[in-house]
């Protein structure tokens, strides 16, 4: 419907435009109901299911802003693992050896990784296509191969992180996890605020069409960047929280380039491009993880497979499959038009 | 020799074409006349098989093609020079032509006879096909498809943009095609030249033909053309 | 110190880094796909030569003649089936489906051989060597590999430049759809690139195998060695592949002349300071994304 036709309507008092949907009023609340529950988990089930779910909050931060930067943005990076482990080194040396608060220390974490994703993002923007994807890589790569050269921080052998070592061990795993769910909320929060600004729009716009959307006046670089950087921060402070909680900062872990493909394929079975997506998605790959995860190889095999199968045959993933093409939001990031009863 | 009935194509949702009915036999040139957006691009398009058919068929040499891929069809004899010329900008010119010998067609069009017929495409064959004017880019659009020897030409919009010294010339080439048996399916903006080189003008309408037949007189076409005759 | 040396051995790696690079970019140029399982295709090479090394006790060489035309066949498969499907104006399906491929493509590997290093051996080959002018020793088996290079990128930039097969791929690189127009289908064409680029990781991948190590995970190294490459020496451009392939040589062994243990990094350092300074590499063309 033309925007002039719909106005009229409005004017008329015969429609309405609205943000908040029956559905998305339904899913922004469970969601706050759900984090509440989670919250008081702890002292509900066993710490090991407990100690689980800070891996669950970690994913669900590197998908939900890796697809900020893929889905939205068309910037598919297999590098963001550059910043896990800036993240996680930040953390390190931030809460143990500068002696900072843990939330200020994971917040500022979160301002390091973004500050050198800018100059990163001039690097890396130059490239073309597919060649971006593999230059992200080789950032990730030279950022570890730099990182092992510092004996301070460990070096290759990688430095234990010891801010919450004096809480007890329930207490560290249960805190671990509260912090964890804190900037998770804070994290997804942010992903809808951002997509619902005028960047988000923009963001959208270039998603849909980056042609129609740099000459109807996008200022389209600028935008990326913006997400890149965003994307950067994210990833940082999912490095913070793995430094937290397993209490160690290894080199060969935290830069590795399966946090890429784990990302990837929640989201890419969660929906691309859907802020719904990366959540179900990352149910998807948790569960995955606590039935296959045994099995190794065949496990990521398996991963390989099923993502593949995802990308050819059901491109809007599972949110795309039960959305029926973007006419439900559990998010209110759209305007909705309608008819009043 | 092409029996197009009852066709209709879509992009995506939105009907383009529909119901068309046309016919062309050996050595026959049809015109297919009417105003921006009428579907002429898109009748062309879905009969070289750029576009997919919604419904109807089309016929070519006794076997309906409507479900064959471009390039079967070509292979076929179906060669289209595509709107905007598409040549490959970074091919010469003679390269260019070359490329239409993948269509593995004999006749007597080989690389010799077309620079013969268009001897401003051969003193650019060595050019890169990027470089040329637009009136030499035409000619080297219409020179690639002669190579695939033809059976059936679709010409869009060979006209567009150019300068009219040059389309007289591309239009003086015609008759020297349909010696060979060719025949000639064109698309053209200019409603009293297609009616000067063709035996039979087709008039679209908003993806409908409007008006078909042999010598219309031009008050009619203007009428079909504008969709001025439900007014009257 | 003698640089002299490490001059010389870089050179001749950049004719290795040269033979992955040329396939990677032959993918880029005909599809604008960028295949993130290049490197781990190379290794599955590698190892499938081991195999029928130990299978039939030939030769690595001769188990190329298999391997290679095996590796081909089975990219024109993978274009057909799998990759033709992820064409389009977006890079992302291609990169997601080629990442995921290559993920199981290394575990495969970890199930069925183990994780770790192989090495193909030509009996006395790979280590003679001989000494030219100035004191300078060449390994027999890099200065072939260099030579052998030089041979199949002659061929390549014939092929392109002079086939109808060439002529073709330059014109479905410009325009697909009118290559379908010319009665040539595009399909068949991109299955033929993703063969001869699948042939030549083959070679590559035996290559690497004999002149280093290697184990399941390395395909991912030898992918943004063949990136780097690229990119140095601008898009589009195989001769200037080569050079950018002998910069990044030359860059890791002087490197490591300075400081043994940063080979690598020296060559990654190097390919930032290019994407800095020059981003369209030493051809400075520009190229459509």
């Amino acid at each position: 419907m033309s925007a002039s036709v719909a106005q009229v309507l409005v004017e008329q008092r015969t429609h309405f435009v609205r943000r908040w949907t029956r559905t998305s009023i339904i899913g922004s609340s469970s969601f706050l109901v759900v984090a509440a529950l989670l919250a008081v988990l702890p002292f509900m089930v066993n710490l090991s299911l407990v100690y689980s779910m800070i891996d669950l909050f970690i994913l669900v931060i590197l998908a939900m802003t890796w697809n900020m930067l893929a889905g939205y943005g068309g910037m598919v990076s297999v590098g963001q693992q550059a910043y896990i482990g800036i993240g996680a080194y930040s953390m390190v040396v931030l809460a143990d050896s500068l002696g900072l608060n843990i939330f200020a220390a994971i917040a500022l974490s979160a301002v390091v990784c973004g500050v050198i994703a800018i100059p990163i993002s001039f690097l890396v923007f130059r490239l073309v296509g597919g060649y971006f994807a593999v230059g992200t890589w080789v950032v990730a790569e030279v950022v570890r191969l730099l990182v092992v050269q510092f004996p301070q921080i460990g070096g290759g052998a990688g430095i234990s992180f010891s801010a919450m070592s004096d809480l007890s061990r329930d207490w560290r795993i249960a805190t671990s996890y509260w912090i964890g769910l804190g900037a998770t909320v804070i994290v997804v929060a942010a992903c809808v605020l951002l997509i619902r600004s005028r960047a988000g729009l923009a963001l959208t716009a270039v998603r849909d069409d980056m042609t129609a959307a740099s000459t109807s006046g996008v200022m389209v670089t600028a935008v990326k960047r913006l997400v890149f950087v965003f994307a950067g921060a994210g990833a940082g402070i999912a490095g913070a929280l793995i430094a937290v909680s397993t209490m160690r900062v290894q080199p060969d872990s935290v830069f590795s380039v399966q946090w890429s493909a784990f990302m990837i394929f929640i989201v890419v079975v969660g929906g691309v491009g859907t802020l719904e997506g990366p959540i179900i998605g990352v149910l998807v790959f948790w569960f995955l993880k606590q039935l296959l995860a045994d099995y190794g190889p065949l496990y990521l095999i398996l991963l390989g497979v099923i993502g593949i199968v995802f990308v050819l045959f059901v491109r809007g993933g599972i949110w795309g499959l039960i959305s029926r093409k973007g006419r439900i939001e559990l998010f209110p990031v759209g305007y909705n038009f309608s008819k009043k009863l | 020799m092409l029996d197009v009935t009852k066709l209709s194509a879509a992009y995506g949702q939105v009907t383009a074409i529909r119901d068309i009915d046309l016919a062309i036999s050996e050595g026959g040139i049809l015109a297919i006349i009417g105003a921006n957006g009428a579907g002429k691009s898109t009748l062309l398009k879905t009969i070289a098989g750029q576009l997919p058919t919604k419904s109807g068929s089309i016929v070519f040499d006794g076997d309906d093609v409507s479900g064959l891929p471009a390039y079967e069809r070509a292979r076929r004899g179906i060669i289209m020079v595509p709107e905007g010329r598409r040549l490959f900008a970074s091919l010469t010119v003679h390269e260019n032509l070359q490329t239409a010998l993948s269509a593995k067609r004999k006749g007597a069009w080989t690389l010799d006879a077309v620079y013969d017929l268009f001897p401003l495409v051969a003193e650019r064959k060595d050019r890169r096909a990027g470089n040329l004017s637009g009136g030499e880019q035409q000619a080297t659009a219409i020179a690639r498809a002669l190579v695939a020897n033809p059976r059936l030409l679709l010409l869009d919009e060979v006209s567009l943009g150019l300068a009219p010294s040059i389309i007289g010339e591309l239009y003086a080439s015609l008759p020297i095609i349909l010696e060979q048996g060719t025949a000639i399916l064109l698309v053209e903006q200019d409603v009293s030249r297609a009616l000067n080189v063709s035996d039979e003008v087709h008039c679209l309408l908003q993806g409908a033909t409007s008006l078909a037949g042999k010598n219309i007189a031009l008050s009619e076409i203007s009428a079909a053309y504008f969709g001025t005759e439900r007014d009257s | 110190m003698n640089l002299l040396d490490p001059l010389i051995q870089g050179i001749l790696l950049g004719g290795l880094y040269a033979l992955f690079a040329a396939g990677l970019s032959l993918m880029f140029g005909v599809m604008r796909i960028v295949n993130l399982a290049y490197g781990d295709f190379a290794v599955l090479a590698a190892y499938g030569t081991l195999i029928v090394v130990n299978a039939a006790l030939i030769s690595p060489l001769a188990a190329l003649l298999i391997v290679a035309p095996a590796m081909a066949v089975l990219g024109y498969i993978l274009q057909r089936t799998i990759l033709q499907r992820t064409l389009g104006l977006s890079p992302l399906p291609s990169l997601l489906v080629t990442f995921g491929l290559s993920i199981i493509i290394q575990n495969l590997l970890l199930m069925f051989g183990s994780a770790d290093q192989k090495r193909l051996s030509l009996g006395g080959v790979d280590t003679a060597s001989i000494t030219l002018p100035f004191d300078i020793r060449v390994g027999v088996f890099p200065l072939f590999i260099f030579l052998l290079a030089i041979v199949i990128l002659s061929i390549l930039s014939w092929v392109t430049a002079k086939t109808q097969y060439g002529r073709l791929v330059r014109a479905v690189s410009d325009d697909p759809a009118t290559v379908d127009l010319q009665g040539v289908n595009p399909k068949q064409i991109y299955a033929l690139a993703t063969a001869i680029a699948f042939g030549l990781v083959a070679i590559a991948g035996l290559a690497a195998g004999v002149q280093t190590s290697f184990n399941p995970t390395s395909g991912s190294m030898l992918l943004i060695f063949a990136f780097e490459a690229v990119i140095i020496g601008g898009l589009g451009s195989l001769w200037g592949t080569l050079g950018g392939a002998m910069i990044l040589g030359v860059a890791q062994t002087v490197g490591a002349a300075f400081a043994p243990a940063q080979q690598i990094l020296a060559g990654h350092l190097v390919f930032l300071l290019f994407l800095a300074f020059l981003p369209n590499g030493l051809t400075r063309r520009k190229v459509r994304a």
